[in-house]
């Protein structure tokens, strides 16, 4: 298994509002909203961590779900966000990682 | 429904400021003859006390900043204020006149990740911008600046204002908006100055030209839509809020004063006195501005456009009362559909009379 990578798209605006996270890319003003396991894996696309560390510590960590699903759905949901432009992916670790908001986890 | 149809519907269950409005400053390179504002320097916020703000704007929920003036570009600390901004993740919409904007400011502002910048134009004719911005060569300097932005695939806006002076030239700003790759939008509304003082409103367009607008479809695109007889008036009709103006959203002056919205000067405090959250959840004029229902408007609410109407609270205000009707959007529900107003009957101005007109359709009976 390759390791992957993920990073905050630089272009994307974020608030949570009641629990629930928005997200709007100024690339093509489309606003999206994510899932709570969405939300922990978009917060924690820092560039450096890598996508299966990210399943481990803190997707099976804080939802009911095993390791090699989780990672199969992270899978999925990371090259969907990408394709939509507010996550990058790549194979070695993001060097310009949006630095991350004050206040986030 | 829309996903921003429902954040809007969430923000408002949750007493969410969802969207903010803050002018940097009132100072402006320009001079618009019909400008609301006064252009002096009252002493600013700086650049600490505004990057305070935003931290309690993203604490509060704010998710859509727009960053404006007077021209907000002036202020040597702008691009300072968007970077935190962006940092905190706000969708940051920009309103300038862009005659600061060079190739360099529009590749920072492409890097800092703005959502979209907004830019008066006034006509597609230099001497016409020229003379309501009454600024030599500011026509050339903002196209030259929409295109340095648009060749960094930011989304731009060209707002036309309409009035006296330029009633003519709305084709025209709409053409050089499709030529650059802008979008275009069209407002007729002149707004008093923030004093109170009326006499900019000498420069509306005058009813003939509104007409020609809201029946041109290619400025309100479906005209027959657009110009729709109003829906019938129900319980529901009569329950909605008026606008978003203090539910939803909010505006905060160069000086910290929190108002509901910028076109409505009802000061409800100040973030140099007390946190932005205190006043959005306790100012007693926010609780008077969310008390009030359509059923609750003093003539509107018996209004046939009740429902339709674009009814703004903030000049309804400016002209007295927050729960009267507003002259300028009485007018234009008139002149989309040819049906009279209760504000009109109220104020006892025959339409023709009332509004100068020269020559518009017949005025359809209410009962039909």
């Amino acid at each position: 298994m390759s390791e992957k990578y993920i990073a905050r798209a630089k272009a994307v605006a974020a608030r949570v509002l009641g629990g629930e996270m928005m997200i709007m890319s100024a690339s093509n003003s489309t606003l999206f909203s994510l899932s709570d396991v969405a939300t922990v894996i978009w917060e924690a696309a820092d560039g450096r961590t890598s996508l299966s560390e990210i399943v481990a510590v803190r997707v099976c960590t804080e939802f009911d779900v095993q390791q090699d699903v989780a990672y199969r759905d992270a899978e999925l949901l990371v090259e969907e966000l990408a394709m939509r432009g507010i996550l990058r992916v790549s194979s070695q670790p993001v060097l310009d990682p949006e630095p991350a908001a004050p206040g986030d986890r | 429904m829309s996903l921003m149809a429902e954040l809007n519907g969430k923000a408002l269950r949750l007493g969410v400021p969802l969207s903010a409005h803050l002018d940097l400053t009132y100072r402006c390179n320009e001079r618009c003859e019909h400008c609301y504002l006064d252009h002096e320097d009252h002493g600013e916020m700086t650049t600490s006390e505004i990057e305070d703000l935003l931290r309690q704007f993203a604490d509060a929920g704010v998710f859509f900043l727009t960053l404006s003036g007077g021209e907000p570009l002036i202020r040597r600390d702008c691009f300072e204020i968007i970077e935190f901004a962006r940092s905190l993740r706000f969708n940051v919409k920009l309103k300038t006149n862009a005659i600061l904007i060079r190739e360099r400011e529009a590749l920072r502002l492409r890097e800092l990740g703005v959502e979209q910048v907004q830019i008066s134009v006034y006509s597609h004719r230099p001497e016409v911008h020229d003379a309501i911005t009454k600024i030599a060569g500011s026509l050339e300097r903002t196209l030259a600046a929409i295109r340095f932005l648009r060749s960094q695939d930011l989304r731009v806006t060209i707002a036309n204002v309409l009035m006296r002076g330029n009633r003519a030239h709305s084709a025209g700003v709409q053409a050089l908006a499709r030529e650059l790759g802008a979008h275009y939008t069209l407002d007729p509304t002149i707004t008093p100055m923030m004093d109170g003082n009326t006499s900019v409103l000498r420069l509306r367009a005058d009813a003939s030209d509104i007409s020609s607008y809201f029946h041109n479809p290619d400025l309100v695109g479906d005209v027959e839509s657009f110009c729709a007889p109003p829906v019938t008036v129900d319980n529901e009709v009569l329950e909605a809020l008026p606008c978003s103006a203090g539910h939803t959203s909010c505006y905060v002056s160069p000086y910290g004063d929190v108002y509901p919205c910028v076109q409505f000067p009802l000061t409800c405090g100040n973030v140099r006195r007390e946190r932005f959250l205190e006043i959005w959840r306790n100012s007693p004029q926010l609780a008077e501005v969310r008390s009030i229902r359509l059923k609750n408007l003093t003539t509107c609410s018996s209004c046939t456009h009740a429902g339709s109407c674009t009814r703004c609270p903030g000049l309804a205000y400016m002209e007295g009362n927050m729960r009267g009707p507003s002259t300028a959007d009485c007018e234009k529900s008139f002149l989309r559909t040819g049906i009279v107003t209760a504000g009109m009957r109220a104020r006892k101005s025959t339409p023709l009379a009332g509004l100068g007109l020269v020559q518009i359709q017949s005025v359809p009976s209410l009962a039909s």
